[in-house]
């Protein structure tokens, strides 16, 4: 009850997102009521009365422990320091990305030999690789700032109405201080330094002390003044032998993080390992800094041209990375069914090498292949699950298997995904969706789907009568693409663009949309411009059916399309090929293309709330059942 | 997923207070049951048999209805034995497993006509019938013949979607339940019927399960406004006033079956303040309604409900005034349908008088039921517990899938 009131008097606020994670004011009062009477080594504490009136805040220590652990694995208590945007995190936020970025923060945290600030280490072992990367020193930093830290913020937060817990913490803080003697203070504390300097040495054969030691020494004798260092060492020594377990045990759920492109130093180090140039990042908006920048067709000769460098790349996976690169291949499940195709052949002609086990080596050939196919484009969600279900079904193969079965096994797995998760569930997907179009409705569909193309052909072979709109918009224009096949099997269709959206939508019964991902909360994330088209529906009255397979179904939750989406060619925005006429933005001077500042979305998120229905493989569903769908699809196919 | 029912809640009744009557079961001969001919052919099919049976069961007849059910009560002893004779002997006539002339349709009929019965209920007990009857020696056959049988049932009336969710559910039971597989085929289909028979029961004792789950909602002095005679909702409101709660009762007419008439006769039996209202004064009123409570035809997998004619209006209006709209319905009325509009749904057609001629140029709308989208519910009352609109798809995804 107490530690309730506690964290409601100091909110856990902006955890997540741009923000460096800060909580102090929730560890020390655990830590401190935890660690504090139980402990037999610190005879001024369990002997003292001030243990009786402790009790009452440690009483579930369990909970407390876990409550601890769980803050502190979301966010570790980070002195302030510096500016907190710059070290746009990191984020608690993404789990799906663990096949994207797997290989990147490991490598770039073990193997760097410059660590700039103090700071990052503590942001690094946020991700839980820490622990097992560094022996323990890591540790044994974070507790030992606490104490100083909430001395600081309650100072800084002269509150009146100061919580219970903070108060009996307070009060208590005191006779304690009394109980230790200064000798006994003093021996601890060389005790306590003792510990860190040889936990320093540790960790200085992966990095070099500069940064940590630059911070310490300002943080120590702080301390010394506020805090009662009995209580935070042992602490600290706790915490290390319990922590490691939980951590481990985190490992599994914490999603590692995702490559923020506003972060100078990863990115440099990411261009290093690239294959790719990566395109200067000039004048880009400030909110969408931290998206991968888009890498255009112009870098293709280059590419080709390191052809022979890449060894281990497969031929067929180098050609779809090429062909992602240059945008002959768009659509989700194109793009899905392309990579996967590409894997197939990459495993039928993989040989294990000797000393290795297929299992992991083969997890990691597929993990280069992916990263190489994200600097090609980053991936879809679509592409993400599908990965994440290759790889669960390589760990899961039985050891017992000779190489050329599992390559079998393989290979079928990978079909079996194609023909059920895609193709098999297209059909399904037409055969419900068709049930939703009478004699003489108007349909509009926005940019080019081809689960949407599929149900309007399907309706229009079925002998129902109805007209098609195809909104469409620039610069992608894929509209006309879909416009030309429907024409060609003679629909009658109505073209139009986004912009005369609120005109046309009088006359539409029914929206028929795609989607690239939809969200456990029902968001719909699709084509830039679907939001638009939702919302003008629903604003009209108009239902509209979002038709999506189910394997594009997402986990995460997302709420805007800032936090994650792609960047387009900001070019393609500024010129209109073709038009000579049109050459408003050509001839800018330099300082003028300065304070220009070219946005290109590629998608965007739709809420829930403009959804009347989501057409899936399992039926028609309201955007309130995607978490179900998703709980029972992963369940099935981690069983597949 | 009668299985996962929230029965706990009787039990804990039937703890606390043993002395509570049991409900007289005096309703099952009630009113004549309309004229059927007995055929694979639906006699009208322009017109929806089931509200047909509706009206027929629930409208008001006024001064013969009254003096019926004057009579039912004072001949109440004899009627609870003749019903369960009849009861017993339906099913046995089905199962006369020789004769060439039995037909799912008229089984179903005959259960249908028991006013107290749910249509599901009665597609399902007919189905059951087809089990004794059919002389199938696998699994598989059976399977088969439930199969034809509940198509032809279903296409016996298009327009009852009670009856397609009873049929679906039943035949969902039967291919699902993975305790038949180890057992002959004989003790299989033995259990089959006896979970079938089951089933009846299960369908009043969910009625009381959801009037006890709604006791809660009903508190002193509130105002309940209704719409059109839902049985569970007189279960809801007839526990409330055993409870001795008080409360008052807005009824709305229910044209043109005037089934709100029926209902606030009902509620006057059992003493409780009756307001009478014609259908168009449900806004007129709302400011004085604590609640809305109605009762459902389907519950279909948006969330949303499919129910008597009116109900959208009601929904709208009380959404718009802040009031809570509850929906009592059991759980076999949840619907694998997911309309998108009021016209998504097909039309249930009923005849309407108007009490003077109708000029035939006028055209008159003649359909019998509305969808309210889930975003006008606030709660759902069923066997499975108190749901929000959202959970109606996780339990159909859960079912179905």
């Amino acid at each position: 009850m107490d530690t309730r009131r506690v964290s409601r008097a100091v909110p856990r606020v902006r955890q997540v997102g741009f923000f460096t994670p800060n909580t102090p004011a929730q560890h020390p009062v655990p830590t401190r009521s935890q660690s504090g009477p139980p402990t037999s080594d610190s005879p001024p504490l369990s002997g003292s009365p001030a243990s009786n009136s402790l009790s009452p805040v440690m009483i579930p220590p369990a909970r407390h422990l876990s409550d601890n652990l769980g803050g502190r694995t979301a966010a570790l208590p980070v002195p302030r320091h510096g500016n907190a945007g710059d070290h746009a995190i990191v984020g608690s936020y993404n789990p799906s990305e663990s096949v994207l970025w797997l290989e990147s923060p490991t490598r770039s945290r073990i193997g760097d030999e410059e660590f700039s600030e103090g700071t990052d280490w503590y942001r690094r072992s946020n991700s839980a690789k820490f622990s097992s990367s560094l022996p323990s020193g890591g540790f044994n930093l974070s507790p030992v700032k606490q104490p100083g830290s909430v001395a600081a913020l309650e100072a800084k937060n002269p509150l009146p109405e100061k919580s219970e817990a903070q108060k009996e913490q307070a009060s208590n803080s005191k006779p304690l201080k009394a109980k230790t003697t200064k000798a006994e203070r003093r021996a601890l504390q060389e005790s306590q330094r003792a510990v860190k300097a040889s936990s320093k040495a540790e960790a200085n054969k992966s990095s070099t002390p500069g940064g940590a030691a630059s911070s310490k020494p300002m943080k120590q004798p702080q301390q010394k003044k506020d805090g009662p260092p009995v209580a935070s060492s042992v602490a600290a020594s706790e915490r290390i032998g319990v922590d490691r377990p939980v951590e481990k045990e985190r490992k599994k759920d914490l999603p590692p993080p995702r490559m923020q492109f506003d972060d100078v130093s990863r990115v440099g180090k990411a261009k290093r390992r690239s294959v790719l140039n990566q395109p200067e990042a000039r004048n880009r908006v400030e909110l969408f800094r931290h998206l991968p920048p888009h890498k255009n067709g112009s870098q293709l000769p280059y590419l080709e041209s390191k052809f022979f460098e890449l060894h281990e790349m497969h031929p067929a996976v180098y050609k779809v990375g090429l062909q992602y690169l240059t945008g002959d291949l768009s659509g989700g499940n194109a793009r899905c069914i392309a990579m996967l195709q590409a894997f197939r052949e990459a495993i039928r002609d993989y040989y294990t090498p000797p000393e290795k086990t297929l299992n992991r080596d083969l997890t990691s050939k597929i993990g280069g292949f992916v990263s190489f196919l994200i600097e090609c484009r980053p991936l879809s969600m679509s592409m993400g699950n599908a990965i994440r279900f290759l790889k669960s079904r390589i760990a899961r193969l039985p050891l017992t298997l000779s190489e050329s079965e599992a390559k079998a096994t393989l290979c079928s797995d990978i079909d079996r995904f194609i023909n059920e998760k895609i193709v098999l569930a297209d059909k399904v997907i037409v055969r419900h969706a068709a049930t939703k179009i009478r004699d003489g409705d108007v349909l509009l569909t926005y940019g080019s789907s081809c689960v949407v193309e599929m149900i309007l052909l399907y309706a229009h072979e079925l002998g129902k009568r109805f007209l098609v709109v195809v909104v469409d918009s620039r610069p992608m224009l894929e509209g006309q693409k879909l416009l030309r096949r429907l024409v060609a099997k003679g629909l009658s269709c109505t073209y139009t663009q986004l912009n005369a959206i609120s005109y046309v939508m009088h006359e539409v019964t029914q929206v028929f949309l795609g989607a690239s991902s939809i969200f456990s909360n029902g968001t719909v994330y699709s084509r830039v411009g679907t939001a638009s088209v939702a919302m003008v529906a629903h604003a009209f009255g108009v239902p509209v059916l979002v038709c999506c397979e189910a394997y594009k179904f997402h986990e995460r939750v997302q709420l805007d399309s800032i936090c994650f989406n792609e960047l387009g060619d900001p070019d393609a925005i500024s010129k209109v090929a073709g038009r000579v006429d049109l050459n408003y933005l050509d001839n800018l001077t330099d300082k003028q293309k300065e304070s220009l500042q070219l946005l290109n979305l590629k998608y965007d998120a739709t809420p829930s709330d403009y959804i009347s229905v989501i057409v899936t493989d399992y039926g028609m569903i309201p955007p309130t059942s995607v978490p179900v769908i998703v709980r029972e699809y992963r369940k099935e196919y981690l069983l597949i | 997923m009668w299985w996962r029912s929230a029965s706990f809640i009787l039990d804990r009744q039937q703890e606390q207070n043993a002395a509570v009557p049991p409900n007289p079961e005096s309703l099952l001969l009630s009113s004549p049951p309309p004229s059927m001919a007995d055929s694979l052919q639906n006699p009208k099919p322009d017109i929806s048999a089931y509200y047909q049976t509706r009206a027929a069961h629930h409208a008001v007849v006024t001064s013969d209805w009254l003096a019926q059910a004057h009579a039912a009560v004072s001949i109440q002893t004899d009627d609870d034995d003749s019903s369960v004779i009849d009861g017993k002997i339906a099913p046995a006539a089905g199962g006369r497993g020789g004769d060439k002339a039995f037909s799912v349709i008229d089984e179903f009929n005959s259960w249908r006509k028991q006013p107290d019965l749910a249509e599901a209920v009665a597609a399902i007990r007919a189905l059951a019938a087809v089990i004794k009857a059919s002389q199938a020696t696998t699994m598989m056959e059976l399977e088969i013949e439930l199969k034809k049988a509940s198509d032809s049932l279903k296409a016996w009336d298009t327009t009852s979607i009670s009856l397609t969710a009873g049929c679906d559910l039943f035949i969902r039971y039967v291919t699902r339940t993975s305790a038949l597989e180890y057992e002959d085929f004989n003790s299989a289909r033995s259990r089959l019927i006896e979970r079938a028979e089951k089933f009846g029961e299960i369908s009043c004792k969910a009625r009381r399960i959801i009037a006890m789950l709604c006791q809660d909602f009903i508190f002193d002095g509130c105002t309940i406004l209704v719409h059109g005679f839902s049985r569970v909702v007189l279960e809801v409101l007839r526990t409330a006033a055993q409870n001795k709660k008080h409360f008052r009762v807005f009824c709305t007419e229910g044209r043109p079956d005037r089934t709100g008439l029926r209902l606030s006769n009902e509620l006057a039996k059992l003493d409780v303040p009756v307001k009478l209202l014609i259908d168009s004064a449900v806004a007129y009123t709302m400011d004085e309604v604590d609640m809305v409570l109605v009762g459902a035809d389907a519950i279909v997998e948006s969330g949303g409900i499919i129910n008597m004619m009116g109900t959208y209006q009601i929904a709208l209006v009380s959404h718009s005034m802040n009031k809570p709209v509850y929906v009592a319905a059991e759980s076999y009325k949840f619907a694998r349908l997911y309309p998108l509009d009021q016209k998504d749904v097909g039309p249930a057609l009923r005849t309407i008088d108007f009490g003077v001629p109708i000029p035939s140029k006028v055209e008159v709308e003649k359909s019998a039921r509305d969808y309210t989208p889930p975003l006008y519910l606030t709660l759902l009352f069923t066997d499975l517990g108190v749901l929000t609109p959202s959970v109606v798809s996780d339990e159909l995804i859960q079912l179905y899938l």
